[in-house]
């Protein structure tokens, strides 16, 4: 047996955008074991909830992350109305699920951008940002915000979309359809792209469900598993079906974004053909009472808010469970046997987002 | 989207984890949250979007539970939050952070009444 | 196999205009409705402190006497509560975003 060496990953890393500490213990060029150390960007943010007004806690909410923002909203907003007993209109209900579309697939266009940068490919990266940003404008000519929607409420939705509006949205994203097939081609043909992602940082079927894997790495394992066939928030109307790949290795979880993004565009599409006019939101009454564990699927998976109330305008408790805490048991697995190269990509696989996880 | 809530003993728990596994269900998630009196504790578990949570009542201060991580093992990052937020103490964890999982400037932020009790697991 | 399946991609973009924007040279133009800075009409309010008790990051001080009307920009994050609920309508998000700055910058209005 040869000497084991313990390198240190991150907290400070080129391809992590946020710190996550992980100790390589390899042998040779070979990762025997990866310890995690998380908690350095902790904001406590579950106990604020205790001083703020819980209709005002929606904007911390969605803070809790930048990229999938306005699900974090959304998902904290089902939670409150399912505790007031709220009926939402479905007009905002489609309206929710036509910006969480938008933020998957930009949160989709970012990633792909990323994976590039870290298997080294700078040009793939900014053809894949430059679609970004496209996405980004009509989100921001939408709710206001580029990054931060600011646009759920609780009860129903802040703003509305008129009808030529998202017959122009929908032009417009047919012509980024294009243009992302382009680049998706290019990751999932170019021999030198598959010779980083083929094969790498395997996860099967087994160890995905058992080691509570969520999101794209859960079904790039082959488990049909996404909570929008729960049918939360008119989701059950669009007649979901998820897009699952069963290789479980780092290319087929590319595959998986891939695709994901013509299925959020096709919703998209059943959205505004399904949408009729009506209100916007339903005025709240009273204080939110009992404890209810909300569901939703962001762009890295499973998201889950579990609060507590007790009838005053102050949670008792707010629990996040973010997509990229339930992914660092299976990303650990993942590690385990692979090159020392191939470690930033398949941490980044995962779609890792430390202050979600550390809210 | 079903879900229930139960009730159950610290003595039970791993038993119906281990149910639980046999059953093919995915541990969600591990959650704790201070009341006025008492911690609970929940035990999230899923199979097929049919949710069952295990609720557990602990004291505020100096309870116990056993680590379910030998059943799930990604339970070990879940207990190692709640014992360093919480400071409730979890026996056996598969990966014991020794309370070095969180760097929060108040130790036990979100339970900050039980200041003593023990510092080593 | 496939290999330099970029490059059609790349000579097109070689000879077609920047997709950048030429700022700070040519200067940003957000859309209508983008939630830039807020602006206050002063001779409509009537500083009965609504903003104040909302606003979720206590960016906004209103005191009666005298009638001063007060925000910290840097605290400030564009939500539209405080438009939301200005029971006037004396308050309204500006298209732009306020300018740089390095710590608190208080922006008073006197009635």
């Amino acid at each position: 047996m040869s000497k084991r060496t313990i390198i240190p990953f991150g907290p400070q890393h080129p391809v992590l955008p946020e710190p996550i500490h992980l100790d390589l213990v390899i042998e040779d060029e070979k990762v025997i074991e990866a310890i995690p150390s998380i908690g350095f960007i902790h904001r406590g943010l579950e106990k604020l909830v205790e001083k703020k007004d819980f209709i005002d806690y929606v904007f911390v909410a969605e803070r809790i992350c930048g990229i999938c923002s306005f699900i974090h909203g959304m998902t904290y907003c089902i939670a409150m109305e399912e505790l007031l007993k709220l009926e939402v209109p479905s007009r905002a209900q489609y309206l929710r699920v036509i910006w969480s579309e938008l933020s998957r697939i930009h949160s989709h266009l970012l990633w792909l951008g990323l994976t590039a940068d870290a298997f080294g490919f700078e040009n793939l990266f900014m053809q894949s940002w430059q679609i970004r940003e496209q996405i980004l404008d009509i989100i921001e000519e939408t709710t206001g915000g580029r990054v931060i929607f600011g646009s759920c409420k609780v009860g129903g939705v802040r703003r509305d979309i008129s009808a030529e509006k998202l017959q122009e949205i929908l032009k417009k994203l047919r012509s980024y359809r294009n243009q992302w097939t382009e680049i998706g081609g290019i990751f999932l043909n170019d021999t030198t792209v598959k010779h980083r992602l083929q094969g790498v940082g395997k996860l099967s079927m087994e160890q995905a469900k058992t080691l509570g894997a969520v999101g794209p790495m859960l079904r790039g394992s082959g488990v049909a598993m996404d909570i929008r066939m729960t049918g939360y928030s008119g989701y059950n109307k669009l007649g979901f079906t998820p897009v699952v790949e069963t290789a479980g290795d780092c290319y087929s979880r590319c595959k998986v974004r891939i695709r994901e993004l013509d299925q959020s565009l096709q919703l998209i599409e059943t959205c505004v053909t399904q949408m009729t006019e009506g209100p916007l939101e339903a005025k709240v009454v009273g204080f939110p009472n009992g404890e209810f564990f909300a569901r939703s699927e962001q762009p890295r998976g499973e998201a889950i808010y579990y609060a507590k109330a007790n009838g005053t305008k102050f949670l008792q408790r707010l629990r996040v469970r973010t997509p990229t805490f339930a992914n660092l048991p299976p990303l650990l697995t993942a590690l385990a046997g692979c090159q020392l190269a191939d470690v930033p990509v398949i941490v980044l696989t995962i779609d890792p987002c430390i202050s979600c996880a550390e809210r | 989207m079903a879900q229930q809530i139960i009730d159950i003993q610290i003595s039970e728990l791993l038993e119906r984890a281990k149910e639980m596994q046999a059953q093919g269900q995915r541990l969600v998630q591990i959650c704790c949250t201070t009341l006025s009196e008492t911690l609970e504790l929940q035990y999230s578990f899923d199979l097929d979007f049919a949710y069952t949570s295990f609720r557990i009542t602990l004291p505020k201060e100096g309870g116990a539970v056993p680590s379910i991580s030998s059943i799930f093992l990604c339970a070990f990052l879940y207990e190692n939050e709640i014992h360093d937020l919480f400071g409730v103490k979890i026996t056996g964890i598969a990966v014991d952070f020794q309370g070095k999982f969180y760097r929060t400037a108040t130790p036990r932020a979100f339970n900050p009444e039980a200041v003593t009790g023990e510092v080593k697991a | 196999m496939s290999f330099l399946s970029m490059s059609k991609m790349v000579l097109r973009k070689l000879f077609s205009a920047p997709v950048t924007e030429r700022y700070p040279f040519v200067p940003k133009v957000h859309p209508v409705g983008a939630r830039g800075k807020v602006n206050i009409e002063i001779e409509k309010c009537i500083f009965c402190g609504i903003c104040q008790r909302r606003c979720p990051t206590t960016a906004i001080i209103v005191t009666k006497e005298p009638k001063v009307w007060e925000i910290d920009r840097l605290r400030c994050i564009s939500c539209n509560l405080c438009v939301d609920v200005c029971p006037k309508k004396c308050l309204a998000l500006d298209t732009q975003y306020s300018p740089c700055c390095v710590g608190p910058q208080k922006d008073s209005y006197h009635a």
